[in-house]
């Protein structure tokens, strides 16, 4: 075997594992951070709630996973899958938005952009609305809207807390002014939430802008982020055009929002499940899982120490 | 205010009737100059200037109802209150930023006797003023000064008028560190928990959530050539089609006029304009809005603060289209 020959060999094997290595990124055997590029078992990874474990990138997760780590097995009762979007205005760009709600039906087997139900976290009876990116970038339009409304009012009558996963990049066009309106629909079933004295946890998660985080995401009584997630109202571009300037780095990050007084609490993912028992449970002080029932009559005045079932 | 004068500011389908008009001019000139009678001739061009305008204005394209909307010389927020008020004082801040954002202006007026809360968006008369206005786009100063006038309004049981007229909010880094989309959002929430009559009316351009952002209430109104938009037509045309220049193709996609609104089940009322569209004749606009108001004023406060909180909710809570299909 001549020198030469021993390289193309080299090379030719060299090629064969790199294809290898690829079938085993698309079996999914295998996952690389975009991060830092290093390749985990994605067993590992989503042990660890598929955050890097080399770097501690959260990598995007969807509906389904969200529910799977956030909801006590075998306690996931969703709501609302029967509600379809249509094409109201007929809406074309370059493509129908008809075709375009087939299109991502078709590669991601979902209805719309959210999922919502009533689960048990930690044994805690919650309404999780989880939004899904994969969906037209998460975007709000009737069907999002529509299914959170039910949700939180739903939440309301059954006294329970509200907790949504945000992931949006805003108001879904395609559906014009019924999306914006649907951030002041949102807006009104979490006003009369909030009057029933219950308590409403919103998740920023990477990425929760513009018309979502001008309604629901900026609402909650404490608000919870994942690190570094992108939260803002316009887009870092638009700003930068506005200003006709470079940005801080950290600009409309969680770590930003923090800084700035509009978060709560950044919490890592492996985190999050336990965080968010431990603040619902420390606004039920009188009593532990399952939550007894308090009937819409009674008045908020009655809820006192006395009422506490033994 | 409401400058009549100035030569108007000519909008380009607006063209075949300057020269139509010229053409009369002219005529006219001639007629004196050669001592002619001409005025039949007058007459007829100018039966035809009337119809022609008319036309025009009876068939704007979404794109042209939008450049209406914007029009340098449509009056504002502060032309109307001064226009149809007894009394009016402004009033100044959100007592947390630390500015007073001219953008969103506010105050305490007297209408046909009665005191009430108004408050909208500001843009400029001209270039120095639309600088100092932000050319209408509020920070969240603006919005936190709107609540908090709507606040007092619902301690004094005044009621809350709003008028609408923002390319969109600030996008600048000061209104996003300052909480922006924070600052909206508590309205929307709160607007929901106000006890008093609350009246919007979009007077020019609805710029998407920045609009919203003092636009829930008991009513929403137009005005016939105002436009209400989830996105710029501009931004709108960027992102879907990337490519700008297809503003008027997104502006007509996107149904922004108030009768596509009026038909989503959005809004409660289409406001006539005056032919020409309001700028034409501020004054007749201004009654027009007026009586529209004081209307709606007196049926909203026949109820009783349950009855309009729940008609409020129950006015957004329906607004959607989607299918339900059997489980």
């Amino acid at each position: 075997m001549s020198l030469f020959d021993w390289f193309a060999n080299r090379r030719k094997s060299g090629a064969t594992q790199k294809d290898r290595q690829e079938r085993e990124i698309a079996d999914g055997l295998w996952s690389k951070c975009p991060q830092c590029g290093v390749l985990t078992y994605t067993k590992d990874l989503r042990h660890n709630q598929m955050v890097c474990l080399e770097c501690g990138h959260h990598l995007r997760i969807f509906g389904d996973e969200r529910v799977r780590q956030l909801i006590d097995q075998g306690t996931w009762r969703s709501l609302d899958d029967h509600i379809r979007p249509t094409d109201p205005l007929n809406f074309r760009d370059r493509k129908s938005y008809g075709d375009r709600l087939r299109e991502t039906h078709d590669k991601t087997g979902l209805t719309d952009a959210v999922l919502t139900g009533l689960g048990q976290l930690e044994g805690l009876p919650v309404a999780l609305g989880v939004m899904d990116f994969r969906f037209m970038g998460g975007s709000m339009g009737s069907v999002v809207g529509e299914k959170l409304t039910r949700l939180i009012e739903r939440a309301t009558r059954e006294r329970l807390p509200v907790i949504i996963v945000c992931a949006s990049g805003g108001a879904r066009m395609q559906e014009g002014m019924l999306s914006l309106m649907q951030m002041a629909k949102i807006s009104a079933a979490l006003e009369r939430h909030r009057e029933a004295r219950l308590l409403y946890i919103p998740v920023l998660t990477h990425p929760t802008t513009g018309g979502v985080t001008a309604s629901f995401a900026m609402l909650g009584d404490i608000i919870v982020a994942e690190p570094k997630a992108t939260i803002g109202f316009a887009g870092r571009r638009v700003v930068e055009q506005t200003l006709r300037e470079k940005l801080p780095d950290d600009f409309q990050t969680s770590e930003y929002l923090l800084e700035h007084g509009f978060v709560d609490t950044i919490v890592p993912r492996p985190q999050l499940k336990k965080t968010l028992a431990q603040l619902i449970s420390l606004h039920q002080p009188y009593h532990h899982t399952p939550a007894f029932h308090v009937p819409d009559t009674l008045p908020i005045k009655t809820m006192t120490p006395e009422m506490t079932p033994e | 205010m409401l400058n009549t004068d100035r030569k108007p500011l000519l909008l380009d389908f607006e063209k075949p009737l300057a020269d139509l008009e010229n053409r009369i001019a002219q005529v006219r000139e001639l007629a004196e100059e050669n001592e002619v009678d001409v005025s039949d001739q007058i007459r007829d061009l100018e039966a035809r200037a009337t119809q022609l305008r008319q036309e025009i204005f009876q068939n704007l394209t979404p794109a042209q109802r939008l450049q209406v909307a914007r029009h340098p010389r449509r009056p504002s927020t502060l032309d109307y209150i001064q226009a149809m008020t007894d009394e009016w004082i402004e009033l100044h801040g959100d007592r947390m930023t630390g500015t007073d954002d001219k953008a969103l202006v506010g105050g305490i007026a007297r209408l046909e006797g009665r005191p009430v809360v108004m408050l909208g968006h500001q843009k400029g008369r001209d270039t120095k003023d639309n600088v100092a206005r932000n050319f209408g786009m509020a920070s969240p100063g603006g919005y936190r000064k709107a609540m908090r006038l709507m606040d007092h309004a619902n301690r004094f049981g005044m009621p809350i008028l709003t008028f609408i007229d923002t390319p969109g909010a600030y996008a600048g880094l000061e209104a996003e560190r300052l909480g922006q989309g924070e600052a909206i959002a508590f309205n929307l929430r709160e607007m929901f928990r106000l006890e008093v009559p609350i009246i919007c009316t979009v007077i020019g351009e609805g710029g998407s959530g920045g609009a919203l952002g003092i636009g829930v209430g008991d009513r929403l109104m137009m005005f016939e050539h105002s436009v209400y938009t989830v996105a710029s037509p501009e931004a709108c045309a960027a992102i879907l089609w990337k490519d700008a220049s297809k503003a008027p193709q997104a502006a007509e996609a996107l149904k922004i006029t108030a009768q596509d609104l009026k038909n989503l089940g959005i809004l409660d009322q289409i406001l006539p304009e005056p032919i020409g569209g309001a700028h034409a004749d501020p004054l007749q606009t201004t009654e027009i809005l007026k009586t529209a108001l004081l209307e709606n004023l007196e049926e909203l406060t026949k109820l009783t603060h349950a009855q309009r909180r729940e008609l409020r909710y129950q006015k957004f809570r329906r607004i959607g289209m989607y299918t339900e299909v059997p489980a």
